[in-house]
């Protein structure tokens, strides 16, 4: 299981805009991109130092590309990056304000205390 | 010896720079109370006159990452960048080029490092909206040289509550250690209870109205005996999944003192979150 990197997904995708429309496009297509040529690299680092042991559990790599961000709740990935992110991704359908954001919450309601443990 | 000109704690809301600014047709209804509690507030930073600012707050994954996290982290630049893509694509946030005062930056690093603090430095930081949203609400002219600190209460294993008090103590310390005549403000933000992408997220109030309650009265008394003896890191997550932003106010509680009453307090329960404004000035009200 590999929390730090579905956050490292969720963090590197957001921040680039155009990472964020390709996976709003193609999900799954741009998770098994990421997986091959963007895990292992280390941020501040530079490419040819990049790492060799970083991929997804299965169930992990479903719910990225699936866009399921109950099952990434449930997986622990951090919900501040989850929500930034999916907001970037689908609150310009929204047809009233924070109508997306309400609904993601409600999504989330067979939740309860404690919530799945979010430490990496 | 620098001045305290005043202590400040506040909640940061990233909405709050868009409902002020929006045209009348796309004001939300809430806009205009805000804007009023949002004035009074910072007229308690301009009558206080201060020079230099020290800004606490918490990066919200934009620089620190989880392959290199700080616990606690002193700026040390002659200039900051501010705000990120997604806080100008979520919240329509502003850049903003702030200055340094690195002269305060090192005597802090060096102070609190002596002191039993294993500070982190920072010498290129672009500073995000923990930080940016008290310059907007208090300081909108941007003109004042900065002193960054950030504290981790996002990515766990955060530092204990006690250590929060203990630095805000510190910072308070060496602030007031500094060789130089310039009236510091201390400027620190968090977030009473809150919920950030879990299912009470986003409600009619924030999510523990009751915590939030108590939360204020600790903080308006100086109650900082109680507040250590309630909070816990595995109890912040029961008001709310972020509430753990509370430690920040926390600090800041260390840094005005135990049994300091602030000299203004006030709140406004917005949607989603409760706004919390704080000020107190140590060296009697200004005139």
């Amino acid at each position: 299981m590999s929390k730090y990197l579905l956050n490292k997904f969720l963090y590197t995708i957001d921040r680039d805009a155009e990472l964020v429309e390709r996976y709003r496009e193609d999900p799954a297509g741009t998770v098994a991109w990421w997986e091959l040529e963007y895990a292992n690299k280390i941020l501040n680092s530079h490419e040819a130092e990049a790492s060799t042991w970083l991929s997804f559990e299965p169930d992990e790599r479903a719910a990225l590309a699936e866009q399921d961000h109950v099952r990434l709740f449930e997986l622990g990935a951090h919900p501040f990056l989850t929500l930034t992110l999916f907001i970037a991704l689908f609150e310009r359908d929204n047809t009233e304000p924070l109508e997306y954001q309400k609904a993601y919450g409600q999504r989330l309601s067979h939740f309860t205390l404690p919530y799945p443990d979010i430490s990496t | 010896m620098a001045t305290i000109a005043a202590v400040i704690a506040s909640t940061h809301h990233p909405f709050y720079y868009k409902a002020s600014t929006a045209p009348p047709e796309e004001r939300p209804p809430f806009a205009d109370a805000w804007v009023e509690k949002i004035l009074a507030f910072r007229e308690t930073l301009t009558r206080a006159r201060p020079d230099v600012l020290v800004m606490v707050g918490s990066d919200h994954f934009h620089q620190l990452w989880l392959d290199n996290m700080p616990q606690f982290l002193v700026g040390k630049a002659p200039f900051y960048d501010a705000n990120w893509a997604n806080e100008e694509r979520e919240f329509g946030l502003p850049r903003l080029l702030l200055r340094g005062q690195e002269d305060l930056s090192s005597h802090i690093l060096r102070g609190g490092l002596d002191a039993g603090f294993d500070l982190a430095f920072s010498n290129e930081l672009r500073i995000d909206h923990s930080i940016t949203c008290p310059i907007i609400t208090l300081r909108p002219e941007a003109d004042l040289p900065i002193v960054p600190i950030y504290t981790n209460i996002f990515a766990p294993p955060l530092p204990q509550p006690k250590r929060f008090v203990a630095l805000g103590r510190a910072i308070r310390e060496l602030v007031e250690s500094w060789p130089s005549d310039l009236r510091v403000a201390i400027i620190g933000t968090g977030h009473l209870s809150l919920e950030l992408g879990g299912p009470r997220q986003f409600g009619p109030h924030g999510p523990d109205p009751e915590f939030d309650r108590k939360a204020v009265e600790w903080i308006a008394n100086g109650d900082i005996e109680r507040s250590l003896a309630e909070v816990s890191l595995d109890s912040l997550w029961n008001p709310g999944n972020a509430t753990h932003g509370f430690m920040d106010f926390m600090l800041m509680m260390g840094v005005a003192g135990e049994g300091a009453k602030a000299d203004h307090v006030d709140s406004l329960d917005l949607f989603h979150t409760m706004e919390a404004y704080f000020t107190w000035y140590p060296e009697g009200v200004p005139a």
